[in-house]
């Protein structure tokens, strides 16, 4: 059986300043616990920055409302872009990291002054692209700033420091787990959320390396040291680190689902090896994703965009699809553990739905895996990705994935992060029970109002799509649509903040005595090591709602594709 | 989130393998799906490309339009030519901050292999509304060979951001009834 207890014993002493976590029995290092704080803080700011920014562009798009003058609409899209897909997910990621790689490990933090100096880059980074975007006139790029649209040097510089910063953060992850591993602080394989968190800091890696292959060469050129930089090697360099940085937040996010589960329901895995062969196809088959932004470039062959996009991507999506199972499947035998196991979805209707932690997990699963991810398999399609190249349905597919999927779940994981690492009571509490409700269903109209936009042909990145003269009227509704969602993902994500920082401004630091937050006392992790192999494998307790579940939308998935390819054969001929 | 007994290497679940058969075989689908429809379908994205420079290809269009010019057409306000050349040539569509050139006249039902570059930004060239997109960039002459299945005015959006005048990008594509 899995154990909370270390196999090395900590000793009180000046490398080992740590506390005891009442809750979970693990080991807390207090560097770590300064690293997590200071990182969260610095995504919730971001995320609020980048918050203000999604307001006002939304109510811009929203063509009845048009609310900010032009260049205010792309200079805050530029700045929204970077806030939210660069700074928040990634500064959170890296609280992540240090989580995964210490306190889950029941180990210490062996690299703490190195992970300060990361950490201070990036703040750096983030802040300054901040700046520049809102006080340079030309450096409204937007984040992909495409050569040779050239923006003010300092826009590159920051994000070099961002980041340096952040492959920083990631090296002590690896320098955790292996000092964690030699000094026997685990006992067993890793455990399967570090194995996740690995496998994102794997990816990570890679991809700031071509970020940095992307940007270095663009500072230089807009000093003027580089004379010529071709635009389409720095598509394909940028993306090379743009599309892995998503499979990083994937990978970080199912990582974070698992440990919601368990935080909540009380899983056991059902298969471990199932899991980490998921894990494995995301570490193997995601790297030449690039080409799915590439796919109507000019200069590429069919079977280069067919190979990376297929090989490359469809065993990936195969480990999510595997994620999708074995999730609610081990969500499923626990709760049947427990008694539920009226009908195919009795356990379902007994799930602790007021828990926030368990309402954003599965609201995030279905989000990220009903819209985001069949809507991105479709339009990683070469030749569907003809219909939907730069239209609004590709916003609508990735405020699908890393908004309700990824920003949903690491909403979530914070509430549990406020007791148990700021050691603060967390405030407002019926709030929480109701955000991530009030964010998924603002994010699923404002996706789905995206995406009906854009099959209609509407622009992405575009202050006024009057201007065409060719929007039929249909896309008022599906554009009225996306500004009702997008004020009420705002409400969420005010609540959000607001939580947040209530929580941890105000009141007396306090050791958390209970895991759950709002549905009893008990305390699921615990629960998680007594479910007995017999139960897991017990007739009874067999995951035949979760394999229903899967088949479901396998059947939407297959209606969802098809369709497109019947649009696409109604267009033009083109070759 | 607990480290498991180094005996976690076990065997899959029925319902495992089937989902993961199931889930497989969808994907090898999904695969085969692109070089079936590259095959056999009549929509492909353009391969053809050039190496071009925006003066070569700028004198390009500039003679295009010299020679096929039928007449004008206001776009947005502005006067553009109109030009219709012969069914099965080669069409030229420049794209420049922020302006779509020539204003083009195909026939219905006619190939046309059709140029598309840009003298300064990458652009993006979004065919409305019959939802054709495809990306623009400076340096690269992108030959897409076409045949308009409906007849009407068309118009060419710009979606690839191209700084403040961006949404004001637009252009034209007249198609008339097959003759
Ligand atoms: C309160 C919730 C949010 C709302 C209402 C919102 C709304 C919008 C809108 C209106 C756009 C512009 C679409 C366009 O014109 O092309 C946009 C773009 C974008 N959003 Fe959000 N958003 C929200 C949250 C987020 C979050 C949490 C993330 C990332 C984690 C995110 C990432 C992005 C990105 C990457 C873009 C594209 C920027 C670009 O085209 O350069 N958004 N969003
Ligand atoms: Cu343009
Ligand atoms: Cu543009």
């Amino acid at each position: 059986m899995a154990s909370l207890a270390p196999t090395t014993p900590w000793t009180a002493g000046a490398k080992d300043d740590y506390r005891d976590c009442p809750v979970t029995t693990l080991k807390v290092d207090m560097n770590t616990e300064r690293l997590i704080i200071a990182n969260a803080v610095m995504a919730v700011v971001t995320l609020a920055l980048g918050g203000i920014a999604a307001l006002l562009i939304a109510l811009t798009r929203w063509q009845a409302i048009h609310l900010l003058p032009a260049v205010w609409f792309y200079r805050l899209l530029t700045l929204h872009g970077i806030d939210m897909l660069i700074a928040w997910i990634v500064f959170f990621e890296m609280a992540g990291l240090h989580f995964g790689s210490t306190i889950l490990l029941n180990a210490r933090h062996a690299a703490p002054k190195l992970a300060w100096t990361g950490f201070i880059m990036m703040t750096v980074g983030g802040l300054m692209a901040n700046a520049v975007v809102l006080f340079d006139p030309n450096s409204n790029v937007m984040f992909s700033a495409y050569v040779p649209m050239k923006a003010h040097p300092l826009f590159y510089l920051s994000y070099i420091l961002f980041a340096v910063g952040a492959l920083i953060t990631v090296i002590t992850f690896f320098i955790n787990i292996v000092v964690a591993k030699r000094e026997g602080r685990f006992s067993g394989s890793l455990p399967l959320v570090v194995f996740g968190l690995m496998t994102a800091a794997i990816l990570a890696t890679y991809t700031l390396l071509e970020g940095a292959a992307a940007i270095v060469p663009a500072f230089f050129w807009s000093l003027g040291i580089l004379k010529t930089y071709d635009p389409g090697i720095y598509r394909n360099f940028f993306w090379g680190f743009g599309h892995p940085a998503q499979q990083v937040n994937l990978a970080a996010m199912v990582s974070i689902w698992y440990a919601l589960a368990q935080m909540t329901v009380g899983i056991r895995p059902v298969n471990e090896k199932f899991s980490r062969l998921a894990f494995i196809l995301y570490l193997f088959f995601i790297n030449l994703g690039s080409a799915h932004h590439l796919l109507v470039d000019p200069g590429l062959s069919f079977a280069w965009k067919a190979v990376n996009t297929s090989y490359a991507m469809y065993l990936a999506v195969l480990g999510s699809m595997m994620h999708a199972f074995s999730i609610p499947a081990a969500l499923e035998i626990a709760l049947r553990a427990k008694g539920y196991r009226k009908g195919l979805f009795g356990w379902l209707r007994n799930a602790p739905w007021g828990e926030p932690g368990f309402s954003a997990l599965v609201l995030s699963m279905f989000l990220f895996g009903w819209i985001g991810g069949v809507t991105g398999v479709t339009i990683g399609t070469e030749q569907i990705n003809m219909l939907v190249h730069n239209t609004l349905r590709l916003p609508g597919h990735f405020h699908a994935t890393v908004v309700s999927g990824t920003t949903l779940a690491f909403m979530g994981f914070t509430y549990y992060v406020i007791p148990l690492i700021f050691r603060k009571e967390l405030k407002l509490k019926s709030w929480a029970k109701w955000q991530p409700y009030i964010f998924g269903f603002g994010m699923l109209l404002t996706s789905m109002g995206m995406i009906v936009s854009g099959l209609q042909g509407v622009a992405r990145r575009n202050w006024d799509i009057t201007f065409a003269g060719v929007v039929p009227g249909t896309v008022e509704i599906s554009l009225a649509v996306f500004g009702v969602g997008a004020i009420l993902a705002v409400i969420g994500g005010i609540m959000y903040v607001t939580i947040v920082l209530t929580s941890i401004l105000t009141g007396p630091r306090l050791e958390a005595s209970n895991l759950l937050l709002l549905t009893g006392t008990h305390n699921p992790i615990i629960d998680s090591t007594k479910l007995t192999d017999h139960q897991m494998e017990d007739k009874q307790n067999q995951p035949k709602g979760a394999l229903v579940l899967v088949f479901a939308f396998l059947v939407w998935f297959a209606i969802y594709y098809f369709t497109n390819w019947w649009l696409l054969g109604r267009t033009w001929f083109i070759r | 989130m607990l480290a498991p007994e180094k005996n976690w290497w076990k065997p899959m679940g029925r319902m495992e393998k089937s989902w993961l058969t199931v889930a497989f075989v969808w994907c090898v689908f999904l695969t085969v799906m692109m070089p079936l429809w590259y095959f056999y379908g009549k929509q492909n994205v353009p391969t053809e490309t050039y190496k071009t420079s925006p003066a070569d290809y700028g004198a390009k269009v500039n003679a295009f339009v010299e020679q096929y010019t039928i007449g004008e057409d206001t776009v947005n306000g502005v006067t553009l030519p109109v030009v219709a050349a012969p069914p099965g040539s080669d069409v030229y569509i420049r794209a420049s901050t922020w302006q779509w050139y020539p204003i083009l006249q195909l026939e219905k039902g006619e190939e046309y292999r059709l140029h598309i570059s840009s003298l300064d930004l990458q652009h993006g060239f979004s065919l409305q509304p019959v939802n054709i997109n495809l990306q623009v960039i400076p340096g690269y002459d992108y030959v897409a060979t076409i045949t308009p299945t409906s007849s009407g005015e068309f118009t060419i959006v710009c979606n690839e951001y191209c700084f403040v005048g961006h949404h004001t990008m637009v252009g034209k594509v007249i198609v008339t009834e097959e003759k």
